[in-house]
């Protein structure tokens, strides 16, 4: 029997406000234990939350790019559990109304992926074991860092569409600015549900959902396991257990945290310490407005109004500061397909052999353009370009500076390039008669031996032109 | 005349032009605490000034002794509930109104008893121990701000700040012969009072006059960034306001609310003074409020469901008091919790547990808050047609201590004219208006519409210039 998997994903976004959900203390990643923390995001008593528009504003922009409705009127409910990470003892999420629903990505292949709903909510603090006094400690720096979990229709078929859907997701997110989506530091966090049914079938299997994925890799391969395990169970004459499983990296397989018979009953109602959000048709329509393109809409133009291949544009909008950066090196002035040429190849490299993002790159639009302007004029080769370039990367160095403290400037001067042109053809008579004898070799080798003494500084077409009037002479 | 005889605002008035010394109040004070603690034990924490040294310019209350109910935190000195699950908590913060009263010149002797976590009727679920009311020891003083009410009562403070969730501000100040506000919900911040039922709370003054409350809430309403639920509407200058001039305006009695259940003697006490008010110039009417059948279990059920939530911290991890020789973490989680909270917060936690849960939240929760949205309807209603409503604020006067534990259920019948008014988000107010046969003194109260709080303490500023009954001070007063 053929199966079919069926996935639908649960992705909890770290969202980049400076600061917490329900008050003021920093977001900054890391820091000594319980440094980021105040009375109100440690649920001292008495202390009550105070939304952050900021995250309103940055869920609303997540909605509005995954072509969500956007709520007009939306609510926080709180979640009731008791864990020593949670320090009021309950979450201050959205069940009821959530503030964007019935959205829709397009995940590439003709492929399109329902959202159910995106709603806001905060993050829970840190548990730390301390092996050697056998202690929980808790750290409460991450309490209150503002989340969106964003939650999808059982719509994959594959952990390729999985992924395909996570780098989209992680683009937007990144295009719009309201995550670093850094699965590493777990500022993207994705749970998986997961089903399997006899392929053609219309109803669902009973589905498991997967935690502890910290990577795509992880994703890729949990997927894999958990689908050939449920298969392995059925095909055995077993049942699949509604339940939670963990990923475990090390052992490559998932094992059950809880069943659905010991799940919780988190109590939600609305929470009565925040208002209800009513959002005007005038704030949501400015937000709107005022979206960023995304990389979709790049790439379309990058081809249409530049005549980039598909390649380029998939390339240069890999990332935004790459894309921003190509986009102003090019309102600079500098020729589209060029400018793409060294985006992809030297500032690239660059960055992979210093191991930087392009975010973070010291590197300005003006430095690269005045590079390529000086090519395109004919006052630096190439070539030598290309070493300038690597050398002013690090510190956005001058280029016009450096290239005359190294006497780099190429040699345009015709007189002088044709006196070292008639010094090289006195010098290889052989070639010359060989070239005059129809070998076309010897020309490559007089244009070289005319370069060489020119210490590779002349304009190649000058050289070209100026061998071929004295040799057809 | 002794000076805890005076209202709050004539000792201020003392203090500014110097005939009464700061040093000489708060002594006044002291000596009152320590004389009545042993009788009434209104107090959880005395902690006055050694050298009180307020601005007496900085309001018109500065420098008159007071206190806070001890479900109001305060920087540096302990706030525990009454509970013995806070035992040793002692916040790093003011809440918004110890801020504001502060920078007003306040001066405060300390914390006041209460029921536990604010749940109960007569402060007789303290861990502390009860509080007892100062006109008959015998006798609970209402709760849950009991100790605010008693203290006031008792002169050991000119004004105290409470707080009012279904009552717990009007009922202990009727029961205690004393004047007790609640305010429009969120005109005062809630910051930093230790939420009971977050939708309903509101803190607000006991005093001996009206206009004594009129001038404390103009320090402690106004918006607050700090609480989401803080109205942007005006503050201040209801003090300057109080005409008592009742002229034109009409006072509705609703008929629900002077049936079955009340005692004959408040009945006519409240009705005397809605004749008082016609005597100020008020039009005087009944009329039908049939919702008000509904406002007692409505009210148990929300605020029983947001205390399981609010009190769900209170687990033993992080600050309090936590039970010894636990396993694990759900053995520390159940002793910390079943020994640390009284029978009555455990009452309501599991009442309110239970109407949250997976298949009951439709049938309590959500029904509840339709409920509420009707009451709250039919309050509107209302106020279309009157200025004010005059109620009873209990079916009868201060219950025998032990009385109302035995029967939780008949306790909570008790709060039937005070809970519409948290249901309903309006301001409303309790004054001393007669006494029971046993001397017992009869509160009536005044509800007053949305904001309508200048509304509320005018009408009780009328009645208060043509009475005497919150003069009245309890028997053993001048013994000092």
């Amino acid at each position: 029997m053929t199966w079919e998997t069926v996935i639908g994903l649960e992705t909890h976004v770290e969202l980049a406000t400076k600061t917490k959900i329900f008050c003021s203390c920093t977001t900054q990643f890391g820091g000594a234990p319980n440094t980021h923390c105040c009375p109100v995001c440690t649920g001292m008593p008495g202390t009550l939350p105070v939304l952050n528009e900021k995250v309103l504003e940055f869920a609303v922009k997540a909605g509005l790019a995954l072509n969500c409705e956007i709520s007009r009127f939306s609510r926080f409910d709180r979640k009731n559990y008791f864990y020593p990470d949670l320090p009021k003892a309950y979450q201050i999420s959205q069940l009821y109304l959530p503030i964007c629903h019935d959205g829709a990505v397009d995940i590439g292949g003709g492929k399109t992926v329902r959202i159910h709903e995106l709603h806001m909510e905060e993050d829970a603090g840190k548990l730390v074991h301390d092996p050697w006094l056998d202690q929980t400690r808790a750290d409460y720096n991450r309490c209150g860092v503002p989340l969106i979990e964003i939650v999808t229709e059982p719509d994959f078929r594959s952990a390729d569409e999985v992924i395909a859907y996570l780098e989209k997701l992680r683009s937007t997110l990144q295009y719009l600015g309201v995550s670093d989506c850094k699965m590493q530091e777990g500022s993207l966090r994705c749970d998986v549900n997961l089903s399997v049914r006899p392929a053609g079938s219309e109803e669902f299997g009973t589905r498991t959902e997967m935690k502890n994925l910290n990577s795509f890799k992880a994703i890729s391969r949990a997927i894999a396991y958990e689908a050939r395990r449920q298969i392995e169970r059925i095909e055995e004459g077993k049942r699949v257990v509604q339940e939670t499983r963990r990923w475990d990296e090390n052992k490559d397989a998932t094992y059950a945290m809880r069943s659905k018979e010991n799940a919780q009953d988190y109590r939600y109602f609305p929470e009565p310490d925040i208002p209800p959000l009513e959002l005007s048709e005038e704030y949501i329509e400015g937000l709107r407005a005022a979206q960023p393109e995304l990389a979709e809409a790049k790439r379309e133009r990058y081809q249409a109004d530049w005549g980039l291949p598909a390649y380029d544009a998939e390339k240069l909008t890999s990332q935004k500061a790459l894309a921003d950066f190509f986009e102003q090196v090019v309102a600079l002035g500098a020729d589209p397909k060029q400018a793409s040429n060294w985006v992809m190849g030297q500032v690239m490299g660059q960055l992979s052999a210093h191991g930087l993002e392009a975010k973070d790159m010291k590197l300005t639009p003006p430095t690269l353009a005045r590079l390529i302007a000086l090519v395109q004029e004919g006052k630096l080769n190439r070539n030598t370009a290309v070493k300038v370039f690597e050398a002013v990367f690090a510190e956005d160095g001058d280029v016009d500076a450096y290239v005359k403290e190294h006497g780099l400037a190429q040699v345009s001067d015709a007189g002088l390039v044709a006196s070292v042109v008639e010094q090289v053809l006195a010098e290889n008579q052989k070639s010359v008669a060989d070239f005059k004898a129809g070998k076309e070799k010897a020309f490559g080798f007089l244009v070289g031996q005319v370069m060489r003494q020119l210490k590779g500084q002349a304009a190649p077409a000058v050289v070209n032109q100026l061998l071929r009037e004295k040799l057809s002479q | 005349m002794q000076l805890y005889e005076l209202t709050a605002l004539e000792l201020a008035q003392k203090l500014r032009s110097g005939e009464v010394k700061q040093q000489e109040a708060v002594d006044a004070a002291l000596s009152r605490i320590h004389a009545a603690q042993p009788d009434n034990n209104a107090f959880v924490t005395v902690d006055g000034p050694a050298f009180p040294a307020a601005d007496l310019s900085a309001s018109p209350l500065a420098g008159v002794p007071m206190a806070y109910k001890d479900n109001i935190c305060t920087k540096g000195v302990a706030t525990t509930c009454a509970s013995k699950i806070l035992e040793g908590f002692t916040p790093c913060y003011d809440a918004t109104v110890v801020e504001r009263l502060s920078a007003a010149g306040a001066v405060s002797m300390g914390k006041l008893n209460m029921d536990e976590f604010a749940m109960g009727s007569t402060s007789e679920t303290s861990h502390a121990g009860p509080v007892k009311n100062p006109w008959d020891l015998t006798r609970a003083p209402g709760g849950s701000s009991g100790g605010a009410a008693a203290a006031v009562a008792a002169g050991e403070v000119w004004y105290a700040i409470g707080s009012d969730t279904g009552g717990s501000i009007r009922q202990p100040a009727a029961y205690c012969g004393v004047t007790g506000m609640k305010p429009t919900y969120g005109t005062v911040s809630r910051y930093g009072l230790i939420a009971y039922a977050s939708s309903l709370d509101q803190m607000g003054p006991i005093a001996r006059s009206a206009a004594d409350c009129a001038a404390v809430l103009d320090l402690i309403q106004g918006r607050d960034p700090r609480d989401g639920t803080s109205l942007d509407a005006p503050a201040g200058g209801l003090l300057p306001s109080l005409t008592g001039d009742l002229k034109g305006k009409k006072i509705g009695l609703p008929v629900d609310c002077f049936g079955e259940g009340l005692d004959g003697e408040v009945r006519a006490a409240v009705l005397a003074a809605a004749e008082v008010l016609k005597a100020r110039g008020a039009e005087v009417e009944e009329f039908a409020l049939p919702v008000m059948q509904y406002v007692v279990p409505t009210y148990y059920i929300i605020a029983a469901a947001e205390a399981s939530s609010n009190l769900s911290r209170f687990d033993g991890v992080k600050y309090g008091w936590r039970a010894e020789g636990y396993e694990d973490l759900t053995d520390l989680y159940c002793k910390t919790r079943t020994q640390g909270f009284g029978a009555e917060v455990k009452r309501r936690i599991l009442l309110g547990t239970f109407v949250l849960s997976s298949g009951y939240y439709d049938a309590y929760y959500k029904k509840a808050l339709q409920v509420k949205a009707l009451i709250k309807k039919a309050f509107d209603h209302a106020f279309e047609r009157y200025d004010l409503l005059l109620t009873p604020v209990a079916p009868t006067t201060a219950p025998k201590l032990g009385e109302s534990l035995s029967d939780p259920l008949k306790m909570y019948l008790s709060d039937i004219y005070t809970v519409s008014v948290n249901l309903a988000g309006l301001p409303a107010l309790s004054m001393p208006c007669g006494f029971d046969g046993k001397g017992m003194p009869i509160g009536a109260q005044l509800i007053g519409p949305p904001l309508g709080d200048g509304m509320v303490l005018n009408g009780a500023h009328a009645f208060q210039l043509e009475t005497d009954w919150h003069k009245k001070s309890p028997k053993g007063g001048d013994a000092q």
